[in-house]
Order: structure tokens, then sequence, then C-alpha cells
């Protein structure tokens, strides 16, 4: 009910947030703890390019590098990269559908609660005792002989946040086959949607045997089992491949929603119908189900055996083939297309061939014979941050821009966004590039220094200003940030004007019931088809106007989460030997299981916004739509 | 929704469990979970698998010197016929005959109960025995994912009670329906992992 | 919008019809069941009777095996209308299952 009062004081938003259920907000939520990790991951980075920025450096000592080198991995990937993208599941494919919200509203808020405490979790190592060490892929051998709790908070901090993960991949599943508007067929979902949907189906499959890696871990180091644990007949193999059976398929939950975004940007600012939309969805659908059958790619070198690794190189190099389906088919929707260089136009531009040079690197690894001589080089750090930061950081730049409008209901600055752009791009490429060769040379990763003697300091120190350049263009950004909310000018529905599908036909922000009435969906992108039938409304609808059933917010979701949040540290200090380690953990329990248990038992049926309520409203989104486009036209004279 | 709506069995819909929204998103997101829970079982089944029998040098326990199958068999009968008699309870559930629903879920709960009394007792007798949580890769391997199953049974059977007992003035409506619908589906994934339990661990591991 | 339900009401006939319709499911059920019982009894007694191992496994696999089609398609109705999608995950997450046990028992001793 609360979306609907305009101004309220700071604790009453607090509370609204912290009890929120409408996926808009939760976006939000997600954008901004995603955003603060990412700041808190770059920070890490500088530190690592700071410590290699010359021969012999002693900026940290080799323990403080492991730490830093292992949080900026995890953080970067599982608190940084997923979150925000979830953001924009969050913000856009539920709009995308024509749903009025998500399937399961208050397990969306659960989700991001988990996700929320299980990073804070993670990131408390740094003042309670040292963080983890093992590297973000933690292998057991080396995660077994750490000392001090490092590598607990990584277990149990990414328990917590895993679950909070499953949950949300479990409730876009569900919002997107049930909640489709009428007429919007799985042919006919935008590429966004369906890139959200491959990933939550990999996010559903791919993190149970993490957590159940996880929990062996947690297991080994806290109570006393042997799964990984070698002279009690263990084998730290079986960590390897729960982490990379997950890990795999995690690269393509971080990237087929990017690609997903960018589809988008190429449709909308081509002013162009995606070329073969058909083969793109395919093509998504195909790396989904390749991915969960090339992680021993990952373990050349640990000796599976000749067999095992002609069959996971075969595979390894068929999924590039969808992948360059769907480089094929961007640029042919960029050809003849009717093109705007908006910012986000410029990042999906510098996309391709950053990304295309990621792909091919990656090929080059899945050569075995050839991988046994890059393993654990610099080529390894250079061609996964190819992928990452060339695929899924830029991606993440783009839709950043490109839906602060539907987020916020106001545009980032054009002009600071290009130089964030060129700041970031050139940054990028100065930094991974020559990391390539520096992996040919023979420097090896994860090492804290290197010797004078070795002739690698030019490079490291060429790396470590294209990082510069890098926190420059995140730095111009942020500022960007703070500008636009200061200036606060508002937009309307469709600020770039060429919006092709439903999120673009409501308010920017969008009312917290989304669509007053449920849109009916006559093609591939519905928005597009309307205006280009001159239909002024931008929207056919499916119902006529009646009340709407919405879910009450919750506090529930944040109590829970605070309970496996206390009880973590209870288990983390069972081992200890500390008295109060066994009640925290049951105590921690009991407050989850028991808010658990107050929301199956309470009656939670929701609320309805009525017609005249509606009605109302709608009033006023018209009335703030009309003073908008006379602001404009006076700004115009 | 109106909660105090009464139906009768002449008004009671042929798929209660997914005549409203609620219940159709909660069928298809339980199924789901489902899926992930098949994947989750996967991975302690390989690890069992890859570690069955590994322990230090000189462990004297393997899986064909220590398993019983008696006590086993009698645990399957009775996971089974639980299972029916849930199929019962969710046959009456349709009829919108809640009180013959409710004796089958109560007693689908006593199986489920001696299900666990007798799992209890078998693992009380091995760690007895000296095959203790940490005593090998092997017990660890084994606990772990005998025991995973237990504590599912152990939600299961919290479900259960928590939903008879809820209802148990309510009676059945379309808000609770689909509650009943998915803790027996719950129930019906517990025996189908039960199944490769006593096939693969007990089975395979008598016969060594 | 779906969350009023719509109204039914059943004549006397209907009704009649409907719940002898259930009742024969049931009967169907009871058949199943006896079968998993069946099997069960199948394959405890080929332990017991200590045949050789490479004839027991494969032959307790497949019972298994059938068993969980049986629990599947019967006490969970994954044949019904509209689990088509629900039978496309469950499979692909038994094909990830099925991944992940094969590469535990070949590959993570070699």
């Amino acid at each position: 009910m609360s979306s609907n009062s305009q101004k309220k004081g700071f604790g009453a938003t607090i509370w609204d947030y912290l009890t929120t259920v409408d996926h808009k907000k939760i976006a939000i939520l997600y954008l901004i703890s995603g955003g603060f990790f990412f700041l808190v991951g770059g920070v890490e980075a500088m530190l690592i390019r700071i410590q290699l920025m010359k021969a012999g450096n002693d900026f940290l000592s080799a323990g403080t590098y492991n730490e830093v080198l292992t949080m900026h991995g995890t953080t970067m990937i599982f608190l940084a990269a997923m979150p925000i993208l979830l953001a924009f599941m969050n913000a856009v494919s539920p709009l995308q559908i024509g749903a009025r919200d998500v399937a399961f509203p208050f397990l969306n808020s659960l989700g991001f609660w988990l996700f929320f405490f299980g990073g804070v979790f993670l990131n408390l190592s740094w003042f309670l005792g040292g963080a983890p060490d093992a590297g973000w892929t933690n292998y057991a051998s080396l995660a077994l002989a750490s000392e001090g709790h490092g590598i607990d908070f990584y277990s149990l901090g990414l328990t917590i946040s895993g679950f909070g993960t499953l949950i949300a991949g479990i409730n876009f599943l569900v919002t997107i086959i049930n909640m489709r508007a009428p007429g919007m067929t799985y042919m006919r979902m935008p590429l966004f949607t369906w890139t959200t949907f491959v990933a939550s189906a990999l996010i559903l499959l791919a993190f149970p045997p993490l957590t159940v890696g996880i929990f062996f871990m947690v297991f080994d180091r806290l109570f006393g089992a042997n799964f990984f644990d070698v002279t009690m007949g263990g084998n730290t193999i079986i960590w390897e491949h729960f982490f990379w059976i997950f890990g795999h398929p995690e690269v393509y939950i971080l990237v087929l929603p990017a690609f997903g975004i960018f589809s988008e940007i190429f449709a909308i600012f081509s002013r162009k119908r995606l070329f073969g939309y058909t083969a793109l969805v395919f093509a998504t659908i195909l790396i989904g189900f390749y991915g969960f059958m090339v992680w021993a790619h990952h373990m050349f070198t640990v000796g599976l055996g000749p067999t095992a690794n002609a069959v996971f190189a075969l595979a390894t190099m068929i999924i590039a083939v969808p992948t360059g389906i769907k480089i094929f088919n961007w640029l042919l929707t960029i050809w003849g297309g009717s093109i705007s260089f908006t910012v986000p136009m410029i990042y999906a531009v510098a996309f391709i061939p950053s990304f295309v040079a990621g792909g091919v690197t990656g090929v080059m690894q899945a050569i075995a014979p050839l991988d046994y001589q890059l393993h654990d080089s610099y080529f390894i750090v250079a061609h996964f941050h190819y992928v990452i930061v060339g695929g899924v950081v830029l991606a993440i730049l783009a839709g950043t821009h490109l839906y602060w409008p539907k987020m916020f209901g106001t545009m980032l600055s054009e002009k600071l966004g290009k130089w964030t752009f060129w700041f970031f791009f050139i940054g990028f490429h100065l930094t991974f590039f020559i990391q390539h060769f520096l992996g040919l040379m023979g420097m090896p990763r994860r090492v804290y220094t290197f010797g004078a003697d070795q002739g690698w300091d030019l490079f490291n120190a060429i790396s470590s200003v294209g990082a510069l350049f890098m926190a420059i263009g995140v730095i111009i950004l942020l500022v960007n940030v703070v500008m636009t909310v200061a200036k606060n000018e508002r937009v309307g529905n469709d600020p770039w004007g060429d919006g092709r599908t439903l999120e673009w036909a409501i308010p920017s922000p969008p009312p917290f019931y989304n669509f007053a009435q449920t849109p009916l969906v006559r093609g591939l992108d519905p928005y597009w088809i309307e205006k280009m039938e001159g239909n002024k409304e931008g929207m056919v609808y499916a119902e006529p106007l009646g009340d709407i059933h919405m879910p009450n917010g919750s506090f529930i979701p944040f109590v829970i989460s605070l309970g496996m949040f206390i009880a973590s540290f209870g288990a983390m200090y069972f081992m200890d030997d500390k008295a109060w380690a066994l009640p925290v953990l049951i105590g921690g329990l009991a407050i989850t299981f028991g808010s658990m248990l107050v929301r199956s038992l309470k009656d939670d049926l929701g609320f309805h916004v009525t017609k005249e309520e509606l009605i109302a409203d709608n009033e006023r989104i018209q009335r703030e739509a009309r003073a908008l486009e006379g602001g404009k036209k006076g700004g115009l004279k | 929704m109106d909660l105090n709506k009464r139906y009768t069995p002449q008004t009671w819909p042929d798929h209660p469990e997914t005549a409203t929204l609620e219940g159709k998103n909660k069928f298809v997101g339980f199924w789901l979970l489902l899926a992930a829970e098949t994947v989750t079982f996967a991975s302690l089944f390989a690890t069992y698998l890859a570690l069955k029998d590994k322990g230090p040098s000189g462990m004297e326990f393997s899986a064909a010197g220590l398993f019983e199958l008696p006590l086993v068999f009698a645990m399957t009968m009775i996971l089974l016929t639980s299972s029916l008699t849930s199929v019962y309870a969710i046959y009456h559930m349709k009829n919108h005959n809640f009180k013959a629903m409710q004796a089958w879920l109560g007693i689908t709960v006593l199986l489920g109960l001696a299900f666990l009394g007798l799992e209890i007792y078998e693992f009380n007798h091995y760690v007895h025995l000296g095959f203790g949580y940490t005593n090998s890769a092997f017990s660890s391997a084994f606990y772990t994912l005998v025991g995973t199953h237990g504590a599912h049974v152990v939600f299961g059977l919290s479900w259960f009670i928590a939903l008879m007992i809820r209802n148990a003035k309510r009676g059945l409506n379309m808000y609770n329906a689909p509650k009943f619908y998915l803790a027996a589906l719950y129930w019906h994934f517990i025996d189908v992992v039960w199944v490769f339990i006593f096939t693969v661990v007990y089975l395979m591991g008598v016969i060594g | 919008m779906a969350h009023d339900t719509h109204d039914i009401h059943r004549s006397r006939a209907e009704f009649e019809f409907i719940k002898k319709k259930r009742a024969a499911e049931m009967r169907g059920q009871l058949t199943s069941f006896a079968m998993m019982i069946f099997l069960t009894l199948i394959a405890f007694t080929l332990v017991a009777a200590d045949f050789s191992t490479y004839l027991i496994v494969p032959i307790i696999l497949l019972l298994a095996a059938i068993q969980v089609v049986l629990q599947l398609y019967h006490f969970m109705h994954m044949s019904n209308k509209g689990h088509g999608m629900m039978a496309f995950f469950m499979f692909s997450g038994m094909f990830v299952a099925f991944m992940t046990i094969i590469a535990m028992v070949t590959i993570v001793w070699w």
C-alpha cells in the first residue's frame, strides 16, 4: 500500500524497504548492495594491482595478498555481478511479460535478504581474524590447511547467499512460466526475459552441487567429517568436481543475462527487430544445456585421464557454436539499422570485440594439451577477465544506463556516461590484454610478487595503469549517479524514444501494481507494434479495469535471514570450544524456523487496490505526464 | 480469494491445487524445487559412491559387514505404505472430504514416525559399534546421505503436522488445498529418494 | 484476475460420475502400490539369495528405476495435463544428476 504515498520520512522509507515485497524495490535493493560490493571488490582489485605494480613490492604481505585475491574473486562473482544482474531481472523481466508482480513476492524479498546477510557475513571476515585465503575456487587441499576462520566465513557466507540465489531462480522461473500476459507466448518473450529464464534454470540446477560441496567443507572443517581428508579416505577431487559442476554453469548464469541486456540494446538503438530472434532463443537454450557438460575443462591438469579430457575438450569447443550464432545475429541486427550511439549502445558495440577475444582464448584453452601450458598462468587471468569484464561488467554498466530511467524515473548523464565508458574501456584492455603475454611469458597467477630479473616489470606496470583508468571510470559513474539524483529531472514512459517492449509502455518508475490493466500482447516487441499502429495509449488491454490483488509487505524475510546470519556465528565458533557457540547456533536456527512457522500459520491474503484508487492514481500519472510534456516544450523554447 | 467461502463436494473444483494463481505458482515452484532436490541428492549419492568403504588404513568397517537387511526391509515397507496412505489423503482432499483426509494424513504421520524411529535406532546401533560420523570418509558420506534423507522426513512430518493442526478448525479451502497437495508431493519425493537409498546404499552395499 | 476461481456447480449426476472416476483412479493407484511392493520384494530376495553381483546390480537398479517411474507418474501425476514444463525440469535435473554421478564413480579416482 505504502508505495501510493509520495512524501515519507526517512525512517518510514527505510522500514518500507526492509519490508517490501515489490519486485521493483527489491531490484533497487539488489542494485545498491550489489553496487556496494562491486566497489569493495574494485578496491580489492586496486590493492592487487598496486602490489604487482613493480617487482619485489612489499605493499601487501604474502598472506594478505592471498586474502585480497580470494575476496576479490568471491565478492565480484557472488556479491557484485550476480546481484546486479538480479537487480535488472527483478526490475525488468516481470514488466516485459506484462505481470503485476513476481510469482512469490515474499520469497523474492527472502532471497534478497539471504544474499545480503551472506555477503555481509563473508565480508565481516576482514574484521574477525582474517579473510578466506584459498582462492575463490577454495580447493579443498588448500582450504582444509588454512588456519583461522577465513574459510569458514567463505563457506557459511556462500551457503546463506546461495540459498537466496536459488530462491530467486525458482521465483523467476515460475513467474515466467505462469504469469505471462495474454498473448505473450514463449516465442514472443523479449530476449532479456528469455535469458533470465535460462539463467534461472541454470541457477536451479547448478546451485545444489555447490551447496552440497560447501556443506561438506563446513562439516570437514567444523564438525570433523572426512570428505576431503585423504588420510581418512577422503578425496579432494570431489570438491573440485562439485565446484566446477556449479562453476561452469555459473559463468553462463552471469553471461546469459548480459547477452539479454545487449540484445535489448541492439534492437532498441538500431531501431530494428532483433535479427534471428528464433536462433538467438535456441542458442540461449543450447548454451544453457551445454553449460552442464563442460565443467571438467577446468580440471584438465588434475589428471582425469585422456578419455575424460578428450570428451570435455570436444564439448567445450562445441559450446562456441551457439555463442557464435549470437554474435552474428547481433551484428546483423546492427547492420542496416538506424543507429543512435547512446551510452548503452556504445557499450554494446564495444562488447562484441571484447567478448569475442575472451571467447577465442577460451577455445584455445579447450585444447587440453595447450591447456597444460596455459594452466594457472596469467593467460587464464586475462581470459576470464575478458569474458567477465568484457561481457558481464560492460553489460552491467550498459544496463545501468539503459534501465536507470525505468528504475528511478530520471536519466543518467550521457556526457559523463561517455567519459566513464572511454576510461573504463581503455583501462580494461590496457589491464588485461597485456596479461595474455605475461601468461605466455610464464608468470603464474595468484603469486604475490615477482623478481626484477624475470622481465615482467614493464607489462605489470602497464597493467596497473590500466586498472587506474578503470577506477577513474567507475568514479565518474558515481559522480554521474550523484548528480543525476540531485538534479532529479523526471522522464516519461519511454525516455529512449525507441523502446520496443512492454516495460517502456508504462510510467518510469512504474506504479507499484505495474499495469492497471493487464496488456494484450499481439506479437514480438508489443510496444513497438502499438506505436507503429499509431496507438496513442501504447497498449491494448486484455481485461477491463477492476480491483487488483496485491501482497502485503512483510518483515519476516529479514528476520529469517538474520536468524541464519546469527546461527552461522554459532556454527563457526563451535569448534573453538566457546561456551556461547552452541546456544547461538540453536538460537539463530530457532529464529529462522520460528519465523518460518509464523509465516505459515498466519493467514496473509494480501489486499486489494480498488478500481477507484486505480482511476485516481491514473489521473495523477496523466497529470504528471502532461506537466512533463509542458516542461519539455518550455525547455525547447 | 475469500477464506470464508464454504465449499461442498459439488462446488469443489477438480484440481483445487491449481485452481488459483497462487496455487498454480506454488505447484510449479514446488516441482522446480524437487528438480533442484534431485540434483542435491544426486550429489550426495555421487559422493557416497566415490567414498564407499574408503577410510584410514586398517578401517574395520565396510558396507558389506555393517548393514543388516531385515531392518532396512521393514523401513522400506513402512515408507512405501506411507506413500500410499498420503495418496489416499489426497484422494479424499479431491472429494472434499476433510475428515477422511485428516485421518489418512494422521496414518501417514504415524508411519513416518515409525520410519524415523527405526532410522534413529539404526544410527544409534552403528555409533555403538564404533562407526561414528568422524570415523572415516565412508562414515561421513553414509551419514550425510542417509541423514539428509532423514532430515527431509523430519521436515515432511513437521509440515504435515503443522498443516493438520492449523487447518483442523478451518477445513478445506482454496488457500490450503495446494499446501496439502504439495506436502503429499514432497512425501512421495522422499519415497523416491529412499528407493535409491535402499537399492544403492543397502542392497548394493550388502553384496559388496 | 485468476485469484477468483470460477464457481463450479455440478449436478448430482456429474458429481457421481466424477466420484466414480476418482474411485477408479484410486484403484489404479492401489495397483501401482502393489507393483512397488512386489518390485521391492524381488530386489531384496535377489540380494538375499546371493546371486552373482554382476547379475544383481543391474537388475536391482532397473527395478529401482521402474519404482521411481511409478511414483512420479502415478503417485505424483507427472503424466497429467499441464505437467509438461515440470517434466522438462525434472528430466533436466535427472540429466545433471546422471552426469554428476557418472563423473564421481568413474573419473574421481583416476
